[in-house]
């Protein structure tokens, strides 16, 4: 009996894919890095094309998109193998992406020529492409899937995208370099990064008006050093959890009250992070220092660094269970 | 003789969004300045150097201002060398309060002291000179490229911070040479580093033939040192005296690691984004000129953007004040210094293939800026037209 338990144990231990992943691409590397979100050690790595950057999966997560930015292509990956399926047109250049509620329109930010483009991923054709400011990066998509938006980042703006004309509707100003957008899950926000602003804007989405403004403060370094870049809501949208960049440290930020709650020490050059299954654990990628620092969400500090690629850059949630 | 280039808006309007309330009009002066010649030819100085940086601001200011109703256009003039710039330059300012320059100190000088000047915004992008920044300053020049002194001082941090802290200066007669070599004593002095030797490149033999030979004989009483600096601006003699030295000694300075406003090497911060707009648009890398033409127009934009107005002395007073950062590519918000209208600037130290550090270094402290640990700072400055 106890022999026969022990054995059954052991199998389950070296089943795969048992424990959920977090997938980190390396930018200078061309590759994907693989995380078991238990053991919290690189169980894959799996070749990409040049300059692997934004990364998401569909909604099944039977598909994995990479943003492989100078093959000029958006790659789509079988996330059980790792083999490059087929590459989507995705215009030059492509940096970010998002997908759209419909799980079939992939927005697409061209960082080189201040056009987004949307792709249809099951008839892998280009559907549209919006003239917006100059070096697009940030993109979002509102959850009833009937805005998406685009920041550029020398032009300052966040451009609203009507999802159904695929026209631009407003346009507004943000501090500069602006990074990365995402709404709220009831949609009635949407928060925009700037930089080299140094803040977070929050936008009513009704009227897109600024609602608030967010500002940092790490005692010790100064402001200029202090960027904000890629940030996740948590469960609930109760905070907001802030990459800031050569400052090397992660915010946390009220979502309520607008206010910083919290200073994370993390990896060097924090870019992009995501989080778990129940959002107990962030991962966050540190581009100079080549790793990935695990944070505890409740006890707000770094659990662990995971060495990865070369400048990992992008970072998506598979569960495999 | 001039010869006279109008851009219009080179990017194609969207008709939705192309309802132009403000035109603002820039022009940029190009007064050729007489080139030496130099021992090689390898490296010829681009026809557009400085304007084709422009032109890339141009056209990032044209592309952010079709989404708020503000079109942008350039007038480029170039004189010739030996040919007066005065008539060029009131020519320009008759029509644009907004005017570039790429000429040399004291011809930028003389435009900002005439009367049509009063009133406008004039961009140093093409001179180092400490006077423009000091005592010969004007209220109405901001400078976008750096001063030699913010470059001699970037070098002398990386100098210190590696404790090569013992130099020898091998300087040519060119007056620019002269003038970086002064700002290097003033830095060397600045950063607590000893000067141990120097001596002046005074040689009229072609080095491709014998640099092997002359140099090491040339650098023998140099005695030691920690680095060997090159006060060569022009680019005569320098590129021969790597790996001829007498002691096996790195070079810096003009070759070799170099304190620069903008490289090639430079894909951190986003920069990789801004090298591959400008070499697309104009076959070739960007300088620092151009990067010193760029940042004026941008500044430019910045503050049309934000102000929503054209007027020269409302956009002024916005790009001397806190509210004001251009994103440039380097890793933090630019802004200009209140005491003297210096763009503040991270300056690149780099070799031809990599960027090697950035200064402010770490260390490097400041009470109001790490910035401004490089450059004249306020307390040193005798420029009053800012006060």
């Amino acid at each position: 009996m106890k022999t026969t338990t022990a054995l059954a144990l052991i199998l389950m231990m070296g089943a795969p894919a048992l424990a959920d992943e977090i997938w980190v691409t390396n930018e200078k590397d061309d590759t994907v890095s693989v995380i078991d979100t238990d053991t919290l050690e690189v169980i894959q790595t799996y070749a990409t094309g040049e300059r692997p950057r934004g990364i998401t999966f569909s909604h099944d997560y039977s598909r994995v998109y990479i943003c492989a930015s100078d093959s000029d292509a958006v790659q789509v990956i079988d996330p059980a193998t790792g083999e490059i399926l087929h590459d989507l047109p995705s215009g030059e250049d492509p940096e970010q992406f998002v997908l759209h509620p419909d799980d079939v329109h992939l927005y697409i930010a061209n960082e080189d020529d201040a056009i987004t483009t949307v792709v249809n991923t099951q008839t892998r054709k280009v559907v549209a492409q919006i003239d917006v400011g100059v070096e697009p990066e940030g993109m979002a998509v509102s959850p009833d899937g009937k805005i998406a938006i685009t920041t550029s980042e020398t032009t300052n703006m966040a451009h609203w995208i009507d999802t159904g004309t695929q026209e631009l509707f407003a346009n507004t100003l943000v501090d500069s370099r602006p990074r990365h957008a995402e709404f709220t899950r009831d949609g009635s926000e949407m928060w925009v990064s700037s930089e080299i602003g140094g803040t977070l804007t929050v936008f009513d989405t009704a009227t897109q008006t600024e609602k608030a403004k967010i500002t940092f403060e790490i005692k010790g370094i100064h402001p200029d050093r202090v960027q904000p870049v890629g940030f996740e809501f948590t469960e609930g949208d109760s905070h907001v959890f802030v990459a800031l960049g050569p400052s090397n440290h992660v915010a946390v930020v009220n979502a309520r009250t607008y206010e910083v709650e919290d200073y994370i020490l993390v990896g060097r050059r924090v870019w992009h992070m995501a989080f778990n299954s129940d959002r107990t654990r962030l991962f966050t990628t540190n581009g100079v220092s080549g790793d990935v620092t695990v944070i505890d969400v409740a006890g707000r500090k770094a659990l662990k660094s995971i060495k990865v690629g070369r400048f990992p850059w992008g970072a998506a949630f598979r569960p495999t269970d | 003789m001039f010869r006279r280039m109008v851009y219009a808006a080179l990017i194609a309007l969207c008709a939705a969004q192309a309802r132009a309330d403000l035109t603002v009009g820039i022009a940029h002066l190009q007064v050729a300045q007489p080139m030496p010649p130099t021992l090689s030819n390898l490296d010829p100085v681009p026809d557009d150097l400085g304007l084709a940086g422009a032109l890339t601001g141009l056209s990032d200011n044209t592309t952010t201002g079709r989404f708020l109703g503000q079109a942008y256009t350039l007038e480029s003039t170039v004189v010739g060398e030996g040919d007066d710039p005065l008539p060029a330059a009131r020519a320009l300012l008759a029509n644009h309060r907004f005017l570039v320059l790429d000429a040399a100190p004291e011809v930028q000088l003389a435009i900002a002291d005439m009367s049509e000047a009063q009133g406008a915004l004039l961009f140093n992008a093409s001179s180092g000179a400490a006077a423009l920044r000091d005592g010969n300053c004007r209220a109405n020049l901001l400078h976008t490229l750096p001063s030699d002194a913010m470059r001699t001082d970037a070098l002398a941090q990386v100098l210190v911070q590696k404790r090569w802290t013992d130099l020898a200066l091998i300087s040519g007669t060119h007056p620019q040479d002269e003038a970086y070599a002064e700002a290097l004593r003033r830095s060397l002095t600045k950063f607590g580093l000893r000067l141990k030797a120097e001596k002046t490149w005074a040689f009229d033999a072609d080095m491709r033939r014998n640099a092997a030979q002359e140099v090491p004989l040339f650098t023998q009483d140099l005695g030691d040192y920690d680095a060997l600096i090159l006060a060569d601006e022009l680019h005569d003699f320098g590129r021969y005296v790597l790996y001829n030295t007498w002691q096996a000694r790195p070079v810096v300075g003009s070759e070799g690691l170099t304190a620069v406003t903008w490289s090639p090497v430079i894909e951190q911060w986003g920069a990789a984004q801004l090298q591959s707009r400008f070499h697309e648009a104009h076959a070739r890398d960007m300088q620092s000129e151009d990067y010193a033409a760029w940042a004026a127009l941008r500044t430019i934009g910045e503050a049309v953007t934000r102000t929503g107005s054209d007027d020269p002395q409302v956009l002024r007073d916005y790009i001397l004040s806190d509210a004001f950062e251009l994103a440039g590519f380097k890793g933090r918000p630019l802004t200009y210094r209140r005491w003297n209208g210096q763009l503040r600037q991270p300056i690149a130290v780099a070799h031809p293939r990599a960027l090697v550090a950035q200064a402010p270094l770490d260390g490097f402290l400041h009470r109001v800026n790490e910035l401004d640990t490089l450059g004249l700072d306020a307390p040193e400055s005798t420029c009053e037209a800012f006060k």
